[in-house]
């Protein structure tokens, strides 16, 4: 091969996800063990996987001819996506029991959907981002329609492969269309002769198609109609994935194109695609998640609203910005998850204690959960001492430096609508009493699982610059 | 530019016409003097046995998409078998080396197959 042997040396954590993947099919299938070992082994793979690369995060280099990015900015992404993984899995070994997908294929989905999330990270060319894409959205198919004796799961698991795939075809179309224009697939000389392809029509419509199936797959509003249905489908640990590490890489696929933009011309072109979305989102997901009583559904409308918030940062397309959207979504990621994971503790057998009601007293049954709920609900509004507050302000103060004032208080002000919805589920928490009798489960993984996510809520909150720092030497 | 094209869609347009007037053609001026025998679904000149909407068992369905794992497979090693001479001869070893990989990870997959009992008729 022409690559040189350190270039494969550098791509370990790839490699040692695949192996494992492998190593995991051949556990289910010569030792049938696979319930009882997949957790412990997949935690650890994410574990090694998801330190070596935040260990590794100077080895930043482009390998396979510029096809990829190892170390630096995709360290930061393989991290969040690991610890995502992990927790996942975490909170979902007493789950899926109780949900009845206790299947191993479960931990090698998971597993699967990762390693294609971290190749979305790392690639520098369309092919390679397209790969990645798929091997997570097919992993995310399955796993939202595990369970096939439920009929939300198969209607979910319908409706998120048939609007997805009508998604991938944009992707598809666009990638043709930026090829046949530029005759090439690298984002590098894609954007080093930007200008002189923007007269191009066929570049332009090809481009566009791009963004949109990319803002299917950040679900934000108009292209949001899947995310309601498929997330309150969902088997619930699933949801979690799907809503955070699944955002998450197609968040970084939109900053490495934006990113590359904006080291050869100004990423001002894709300034008002990106406005209009972001004024959308953070409206829409705001304003209809007011009207939800299930907690998952007004967890997904949450989340239209974030991937909104997100898309301000987008828009502004300056450094600060930049580095603020990975900050989001780190904190977003684990705020997620540990609200997703009390959603599991609490919805019962048969998905029957979702809607608010079932919260109300929720401090009398279990102090821990409500006041866990509570961190990830302010975090989630951004009330500052969390993580989410940080977030919001280094995206909002990227916009500013933008000359994008106005777009920034669109955004404090829908976060200000949002605030509503998520305190409602605190004053249900603290201040109702109890209408309805159950036992909360116990379940030590998900206990430590919500543990975790809510020390690293609050450690990102009170020293952001813990992370940030990290953030800003490697987002160029 | 797409003035390029213009030539495609002449072609597109002329073929798709002269096909519709052949058909259209013969529906309007052939003859038309139909029996029981020529108006019966056609089984390779059997007599037909019970209706033409019969229930496949979804094995079948489950055999076909297996299939497409050897068709893939197909397809990508034949063009390297092809040039594997002149691979062998630049590379080395690492011409064979990724092929080696690909076919241990396709194998895995209907090794699994296998083993979780897909092939079991019953």
């Amino acid at each position: 091969m022409p690559a040189n042997n350190y270039e494969y040396f550098l791509l370990l954590p790839h490699i040692v996800l695949s192996v494992g993947i492998v190593l995991s099919i051949l556990i289910e299938i010569f030792t049938r063990k696979g319930k009882e070992v997949l957790p412990w082994f997949s935690s650890l793979l994410f574990l090694f996987v998801g330190f070596y690369s935040i260990i590794n995060i100077d080895k930043n280099f482009f390998i396979f001819g510029g096809m990829v990015e190892v170390g630096g900015r995709a360290s930061i992404f393989n991290f969040i996506f690991n610890i995502a993984a992990l927790l996942t899995v975490l909170a979902s070994t007493d789950y899926i029991k109780k949900y009845g997908i206790n299947y191993s294929e479960y931990y090698i989905l998971i597993q699967s959907s990762v390693l294609g999330m971290m190749v979305m990270a790392m690639a520098h060319d369309i092919l390679v981002i397209f790969m990645g894409l798929e091997l997570m959205s097919i992993c995310f198919y399955i796993l939202a329609g595990l369970n096939r004796k439920r009929s939300s799961n198969n209607e979910a698991s319908l409706k998120y492969f048939l609007l997805g795939s009508f998604a991938t075809g944009f992707i598809v179309y666009g990638i043709a269309l930026v090829y046949g224009t530029t005759g090439s697939t690298s984002i590098q000389n894609i954007f080093e002769n930007f200008m002189q392809y923007f007269n191009n029509i066929l570049f332009i419509v090809g481009m566009l198609l791009l963004l949109i199936g990319f803002s299917f797959k950040i679900a934000a509003v108009p292209f949001h109609m899947w995310v309601p249905d498929v997330y309150q489908g969902s088997a619930t640990s699933v949801t979690g994935l799907m809503s955070t590490a699944g955002k998450a890489a197609a968040f970084s696929v939109l900053l490495i194109l934006l990113g590359t933009s904006l080291s050869y011309s100004s990423p001002i072109v894709f300034r008002n695609y990106f406005s209009v979305i972001a004024v959308l989102s953070t409206l829409v997901g705001s304003i209809i998640a007011i009207a939800q009583t299930n907690l998952k559904r007004m967890l997904a409308y949450s989340s239209i609203a974030h991937a909104g918030y997100m898309a301000i940062g987008l828009a502004a397309g300056n450094n600060y910005s930049f580095a603020g959207i990975t900050f989001y979504l780190a904190a977003y990621v684990f705020m997620n998850i540990g609200a997703f994971t009390i959603i599991s503790l609490i919805e019962g057998k048969d998905e029957t204690r979702l809607t608010l009601n079932s919260y109300a007293g929720l401090n009398k049954k279990s102090p821990f959960l409500a006041a866990m709920m509570s961190l990830f609900m302010f975090a989630l509004a951004g009330i500052p001492p969390m993580a989410g507050f940080f977030g919001k302000y280094y995206v909002f103060f990227g916009a500013i430096k933008s000359d994008l004032t106005w777009l920034a208080i669109v955004g404090v002000l829908s976060s200000l609508i949002s605030v509503y919805f998520y305190l409602r589920v605190v004053v249900y928490v603290y201040f109702m009493n109890e209408n309805e009798q159950f036992e909360i489960e116990k379940s030590v993984g998900s206990n430590l699982a919500i543990s975790l996510t809510g020390l690293l809520v609050l450690l990102f909150g009170i020293f952001p610059d813990s992370l940030m720092n990290l953030i800003v030497n490697f987002i160029k | 530019m797409i003035i390029d094209y213009i030539p495609i869609i002449l072609v597109i347009i002329v073929a798709a016409a002269f096909a519709g007037i052949v058909v259209l053609s013969s529906v309007i001026f052939g003859p038309k003097r139909p029996n029981k025998i020529k108006v019966m679904p056609y089984e390779s000149g059997k007599d037909p046995i019970g209706t033409t909407h019969e229930r496949i068992s979804i094995k079948y369905y489950l055999v076909a998409i297996l299939f497409i794992i050897f068709d893939i497979e197909v397809i990508y090693v034949y063009p390297w078998a092809v040039q594997f001479k002149s691979l062998f001869n630049d590379f080395g070893i690492f011409a064979f080396l990724p092929m080696f990989i690909f076919l241990i990870v396709l194998e895995l997959g209907f090794l699994y197959i296998l083993m979780k009992g897909g092939l079991k008729w019953d």
